[in-house]
């Protein structure tokens, strides 16, 4: 029925807008007696595509280099070469743009959107990383990720963060991922594009707010390492989970633990696990009666998640313009005689119904309906099991890097005294 | 001993299992998304059929000045000596002073050719977008001049920050391939 709809809107437009357009040239052209010839109009070609291919290349080669840095020659040196390599090709020779984080949002859109084909870029982009890190740990972060890269010089004087403010800190991402890809799928905005802090400094041009924000998130990375990577961003989550189960992850030590502890300060990032401690582990009386009830507790989670993203659908819906527009005309009719809103004039005067624009807004609106739906219950889901996680001890008898956390950036290896 | 091996062969178990189902998720999502992958990149383009001028495509773009700019389409140009997208429309004589003058940059350029003909370019350098020209000539003259996103300016964005605010959704996703949208050689058509 929609479809009918809409060829007959073609039709419509076809009879009678045309003959506008072709209306439009008031004045004929000029026949020239002087032998005038006319400029052309100048349409420089965008970048070519084999220099997208070429970009894809560089960043295969700068992931594979960094692992063989990370897990077979162990030199941090050489990764941090490697990160001031990425930070000046991604970050400021290609503007940080195009970039893994990012794409999350195009493979987000491209299953939303039926009409949206995501280019093979942008696919690959997203899928290399990820699929490195499911072997080799995160040697991304380490290496290829321009954003981590720019942190990851600036870091001074480390300090380390309490365990539970790592912890709830490390939720905020998955928000972000939720909301990124909720507002990319129903195509409303690309937010990890948009607050990107650091793309302005590659650019050296952005608004005001996002500049201060930049600066901001350097001056912290100073002293909170990675403050973006580890407490934002959005790539992260899915790295980490790859990273977990990664075959062949970096290693503190070339050969085996011998405890001597040297290298536990070693980490700005908090991501080195020591052993356990098992004399604590029973003092704190976490037993199998607390893990019962946290498990138990998880489908409340997911619940209570479910519940709170219902009841922020509409708020969520508002980021979209059409929805925003739809609700400003209803809740605010009288805006119709704001010259000054030109959203408001603009629809106006295009001759679009309010019937369309709300059944629109509806249409969009339900998305959010299921879609936030959707992110809440995995957010539900997500703080659930960290609280889970917090009462499970995996029995450890040496100092070893935090599988999910750990950046592969090799800070580590140069402390562990033991020999090959 | 055993048993630590034991329990050790069962995490590598469970974690070789894992890894495989991630690596499957990953090949599937890559897969589905394969399926729809096209060759040609994307850049961003606006449809002057669609543009209303608002004027935010100078003062969105991430770019400053804008990566739009406005482009003529000459086959479209009558070569007015009154040309709607130069003069201001009270402007009270027809000199070239700069108070008379649409383009708040002064970017247009007017050159005699031919009594009564006079060509208009634009110079890109100072253009920052503003579709003040670009107004003037669709409501009073051919809408030769319309604007369009320069791509050698361009970054490209992943999401273009004009497209997210343009009023007339006039700003898309073109191929590479077909990057302009200039008047005359892109018509409206109706399979797009
Ligand atoms: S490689 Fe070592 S120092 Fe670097 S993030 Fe991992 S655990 Fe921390
Ligand atoms: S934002 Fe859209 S309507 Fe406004 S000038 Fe740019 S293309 Fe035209
Ligand atoms: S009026 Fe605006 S769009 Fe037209 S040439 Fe001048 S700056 Fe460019
Ligand atoms: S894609 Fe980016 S640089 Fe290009 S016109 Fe849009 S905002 Fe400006």
């Amino acid at each position: 029925m929609k479809k009918l709809k809409y060829i007959f809107f073609i039709f419509y437009l076809l009879t009678f807008t045309l003959p506008v357009l072709a209306q439009q040239q008031r004045f004929p052209k000029p026949e020239f007696e002087s032998g005038y010839v006319q400029p052309s109009t100048q349409t420089p070609e965008p970048r070519a595509l084999s220099l997208e291919y070429f970009d894809v290349l560089v960043l295969l080669v700068v992931l594979s280099l960094a692992t063989w840095l990370a897990i077979k020659k162990r030199s941090r040196q050489g990764i941090l070469w490697l990160s001031v390599f990425t930070l000046i090709y991604f970050g400021f020779y290609r503007n940080g743009c195009i970039c893994s984080i990012g794409a999350i949002q195009n493979v987000a859109l491209s299953f939303a959107d039926p009409t949206y084909a995501i280019s093979l870029t942008a696919l690959l982009f997203f899928i290399l990383p990820l699929a490195f890190t499911l072997f080799f740990g995160r040697t991304f972060c380490a290496g290829a990720c321009p954003l981590g890269a720019i942190q990851d010089v600036v870091i001074i004087k480390p300090i380390s963060l309490p365990k539970w403010l790592n912890k709830t800190l490390g939720l905020i991402p998955y928000i972000y991922l939720s909301l990124a890809v909720l507002f990319a799928a129903t195509g409303t905005d690309f937010i990890i594009c948009r607050y990107d802090p650091f793309v302005g400094i590659f650019r050296m041009d952005a608004k005001f707010h996002m500049v201060v924000l930049g600066i901001s998130f350097l001056l912290m990375g100073m002293f909170v390492a990675r403050p973006y990577c580890r407490f934002f961003c959005p790539y992260s989550v899915l790295l980490n989970w790859m990273s977990r189960f990664s075959k062949w992850h970096l290693s503190i030590t070339p050969a085996a633990c011998i405890q001597c502890k040297l290298c536990t300060n070693s980490c700005p990032f908090d991501a080195i696990d020591y052993p356990t401690n098992e004399k604590e582990v029973l003092k704190s009386g976490l037993g199998p009666k607390r893990f019962l009830v946290y498990a138990l507790l998880i489908p409340l989670w997911i619940a209570a998640g479910v519940l709170v993203g219902k009841q922020s659908h509409t708020w969520l819906s508002k980021a979209n313009p059409d929805v925003y527009l739809a609700e400003l005309l209803i809740s605010n009719p009288e805006i119709k005689n704001d010259p000054d809103n030109i959203d408001v004039q603009t629809f106006l005067a295009s001759g679009k119904t309010m019937e369309t624009l709300v059944q629109e807004a509806e249409i969009l609106r339900g998305k959010f309906y299921i879609g936030s739906m959707i992110a809440g219950g995995f957010l539900g889901l997500v703080i659930g099991m960290t609280l889970l996680n917090t009462v499970v001890f995996r029995k450890r008898q040496d100092y070893v890097p935090h599988k999910g956390n750990c950046f592969s950036c090799g800070r580590c290896m140069d402390y562990c005294p033991v020999e090959k | 001993m055993e048993d630590k091996s034991k329990s050790k062969n069962r995490r590598e178990f469970i974690q070789s299992g894992v890894r495989l189902s991630l690596a499957l998720a990953l090949g599937s999502v890559s897969g589905l998304a394969l399926s729809k992958v096209v060759k040609d990149d994307y850049v961003w383009q606006i449809d002057p059929f669609e543009c209303t001028q608002c004027g935010r495509c100078a003062t969105d773009c991430i770019m400053s000045p804008s990566a739009v700019k406005c482009v003529h389409a000459y086959d479209l140009c009558g070569y007015c000596d009154l040309c709607g997208g130069y003069f201001k429309p009270d402007a009270n004589a027809l000199s070239t002073a700069a108070e008379n003058q649409l383009c708040p940059t002064a970017a247009i350029e007017r050159k005699f050719i031919e009594e009564p003909y006079f060509e208009y370019i634009i110079n890109e350098d100072l253009c920052i977008g503003c579709a003040k020209c670009v107004e003037g000539c669709t409501s009073f003259g051919n809408g030769s001049l319309h604007l369009q996103i320069i791509h050698d300016i361009c970054l490209n964005c992943n999401e273009c920050s004009i497209a997210r605010v343009c009023p007339s959704d006039a700003i898309k996703r073109v191929k590479a391939s077909e990057a302009y949208h200039i008047k005359g050689d892109f018509s409206k058509n109706p399979e797009s």
